[in-house]
């Protein structure tokens, strides 16, 4: 079969939608190869890179991967381990040998000191099993209990486009709000800051508007109308 | 217990072109159908095909008419797969499979029109006999749907309809009349496993079913069809099972339903 | 005595459409927003409203299945959606439909991929006039995209019937009570294969294919109907 490549970068696509044929085609994310053929399985736009076809989708659940961060809410506690939900149809194990590397007597200690049901927090996925399995870690750099702030979800889908190419959407927002914001792969977003509902409406534009082009300089412009808006009613 | 291991020595076979029991593809396990055997019934029967056991009882009910067809007698068709059948039923009300059987052996018979239904009108408007058809699975050792109806052909061909005492009320024991059949509907299920097809599965080759396809014939016309399970049919492996159902219908009814029928 | 009514007169049905001419289509996705994907399809005066959630944890446990997601399909018509009120509740019939439309729609969708999960789709009826599992159908396959769900392809469902002795497209009004046939398909364009098909009537083999073949020309209009309600979502947006 003649290799061919039917759709260019950025297109909508829809399930069952041929995007290549031939072998010098790769399949990639939301694709799938029958026949010769590469199709997409996903409503998405098409990523093309070297000569793997991917689709990139625009809705969808978080399906949790190693390494990924997250921001879960504590729901249930056992003797040694959290139960956590992290915004997926898979709940999060958490370890007591995952929280601390400090000895616990458990006869004397109660690990709700550390974390109780309801506790927001920032953790990150040790490991997912073939039966999707998750367990949870919090003994990285950025983890930890959050308090205070603002939490908003979005679609899981949209994280990458938040966050930006190398974070420069994400970090672009928290300097012209002056918030800190820490973005959950699974599309929970944690903002807590003086101007909270400016960075919200941040958030939001962009999961609104994600498959669209020139949203970078849009999100500053709106940003920057907003800070003046402000400035000018403080006078 | 079937696993994998069952399921993928199906499908090797199958693919061979050869089946467990050495039968042929259209090729139907031994199959008996005893008419009347259930006394109290006004019609009934027991079909046993290989393993799976099936009895079918029809009772003439008297009732009212549905208000669209005022002047006609009532069908209804109640399918039970109960747990004494099989360890995969569960007791109580019907579940989606019982209720797809019961409306798929109901189609098979009402839309084959072999009822006159007006012949059935006691009083118009008012009161008209009821054909009440349940099916009772006793051992489900594959292909239920086929048995199931084979049974209530063969139930409703030995009805007799009872004499009205003066009151109204049905006169149990006596006959008025025998229920007249101008056809006899056959349901004929085709299975599809990978690319081939076969008929009358045991319950072992059931498991490695993809998809079936259910075809009544009567008369040699098409008179209802079921598709389920999950693979797809290309239209042509649709007509193909269509040749196959009128083919195999017509075998059985030579074979198992002359026109003078026994009245044992 | 009841008169014969004509349904065809003229080379014409009592809509004015031609034998072979599918009623007037309208089709939208993401329609119910709380839900992870959802569609709308209208047939004529036929409307079909669609909501998956999921996959989600599955409930009652027992029902999950290690090695993929459980589908779970109900189908409901609203008691205002046909002439005579129908009470609420599932039915045997809503349940038989449930059942079918469940079975082609677990056909296409990538169920490995979410192990012990569940997908659960539910179709509203919101208006009848016949062809109500195939108009639920399409309004489903919609939502399942919308919602974001790996699936091999869209699925698309119609009807073909027989009606004063003559095959027609997309059975509407009174040709479902008065007609002699009723045929409902799903089918997939691109595989050329049947997921749905039901069946109900006197019918020759011959009228049958002619029947099946017209029903197959509906369905692929409809697919690409269904994907251009999809892209539409996203390329109707207008950027403020």
């Amino acid at each position: 079969m003649e290799s061919k490549l039917l759709v260019e970068e950025r297109k909508i696509v829809v399930p069952g939608e041929t995007l290549a044929k031939g072998i010098d085609y790769l399949p990639g994310f939301g694709t799938y190869k029958e026949n010769g053929e590469i199709r997409s399985k996903i409503l998405g736009l098409v990523k093309l890179k070297d000569h793997i076809v991917s689709v990139v989708p625009l809705s969808g659940v978080y399906i949790p991967m190693k390494g990924d961060g997250v921001i879960g809410i504590v729901s249930d506690v056992q003797i040694a381990s959290w139960i956590v939900d992290i915004n997926s149809p898979y709940m999060g194990f958490l370890p007591l040998s995952e929280a601390t590397n400090e000895f616990v007597d458990l006869t004397k200690f109660d690990i709700t000191e550390y974390f109780d049901v309801g506790d927001v927090v920032y953790l990150k996925v040790n490991k997912v099993t073939k039966r999707k399995d998750v367990q949870l870690t919090v003994k990285d750099r950025m983890c930890r209990k959050l308090y205070g702030g603002n939490i908003i979800r979005i679609t899981p889908a949209k994280v990458p486009r938040l966050i930006g190419r190398g974070g420069s959407m994400i970090e672009m927002i928290k300097k012209k709000t002056g918030c800190h914001i820490i973005v959950g792969q699974n599309g929970l977003v944690w903002i807590k800051g003086d101007k909270e509902t400016l960075a919200a409406k941040a958030v939001l534009m962009v999961e609104r508007e994600s498959h669209t082009e020139g949203l970078t300089d849009r999100i500053s412009e709106m940003l920057d109308r907003e800070a003046k808006k402000e400035g000018g009613k403080d006078e | 217990m079937l696993t994998e291991i069952d399921v993928e020595y199906v499908r090797k076979m199958v693919e061979e072109g050869k089946r467990e029991d050495g039968r042929g593809f259209e090729e139907f396990r031994p199959l008996k159908i005893e008419m009347g055997y259930v006394k109290n019934a006004e019609g009934s029967a027991m079909v046993t095909l290989g393993e799976t056991k099936v009895l079918v009882g029809v009772k003439m009910e008297i009732g009212e008419p549905f208000p669209d067809t005022p002047n006609e007698g009532v069908l209804i068709v109640n399918a039970e797969l109960g747990p004494i059948a099989s360890p995969e039923f569960e007791s109580g009300p019907p579940d989606e499979d019982a209720i797809e059987l019961a409306r798929v052996v109901d189609r098979g018979i009402r839309e084959a029109k072999v009822i006159d239904l007006e012949k059935l009108c006691i009083e118009p408007g008012e009161k008209v006999w009821m054909i009440c058809i349940d099916i009772h699975v006793l051992n489900d050792c594959g292909n239920l749907i086929d048995a199931s109806s084979l049974g209530a052909v063969a139930a409703l061909l030995n009805t007799h309809i009872p004499k009205l005492k003066e009151d109204g009320t049905i006169d149990r024991g006596t006959v008025d009349r025998k229920l007249e059949l101008s056809g006899i509907p056959i349901a004929c299920t085709i299975h599809k496993i990978g690319s081939k097809m076969i008929l009358d599965p045991t319950m072992k080759e059931e498991e490695a079913v993809d998809g079936r396809l259910t075809i009544t014939t009567v008369n040699g016309m098409i008179c209802a069809m079921q598709k389920g399970g999950k693979c797809g049919f290309t239209p042509e492996e649709v007509f193909k099972a269509i040749d196959i159902s009128l083919k195999k219908g017509e075998e059985i009814r030579k074979k198992y339903f002359q026109r003078d029928v026994n009245e044992e | 005595m009841s008169e014969e009514k004509k349904l065809i007169v003229n080379g014409k049905r009592l809509d004015g459409r031609a034998l072979d001419e599918l009623r007037e289509m309208e089709a939208r996705a993401g329609v119910i927003p709380r839900a992870e994907g959802s569609g709308y399809f209208r047939l004529g005066n036929t409307i079909a409203v669609a909501a998956v959630y999921g996959p989600r944890q599955l409930h009652p446990k027992h029902l999950t299945d290690p090695l993929r997601a459980y589908v779970r399909c109900r189908y409901n018509m609203a008691p205002f959606s046909t002439k005579d009120r129908v009470r609420p509740g599932p039915s045997r019939r809503s349940i038989e439909i449930s059942k079918v439309i469940k079975e082609a729609l677990q056909a296409v969708i990538f169920v490995d991929e979410f192990p012990k999960a569940g997908i659960e789709i539910f179709i509203e009826i919101l208006q009848a006039d016949a062809s109500t599992r195939c108009v639920g159908l399409n309004a489903a396959s919609i939502a399942l995209a919308d919602a974001g769900i790996p699936m091999r392809d869209l699925i698309a469902s119609c009807s073909a019937g027989k009606v004063d002795g003559e095959i027609v497209l997309d059975i509407a009004g009174d040709e479902d009570c008065e007609g002699e046939v009723d045929l409902p398909i799903a089918y997939i364009p691109r595989e050329n294969k049947i997921y749905l098909l039901q069946m109900d009537g006197l019918i020759t083999k011959e009228e049958l294919k002619k029947a099946i073949d017209m029903a197959i020309k509906g369905c692929k209009i409809i697919y690409e109907k269904q994907k251009e309600a999809l892209k539409k979502k996203y390329e109707e947006f207008e950027v403020n």
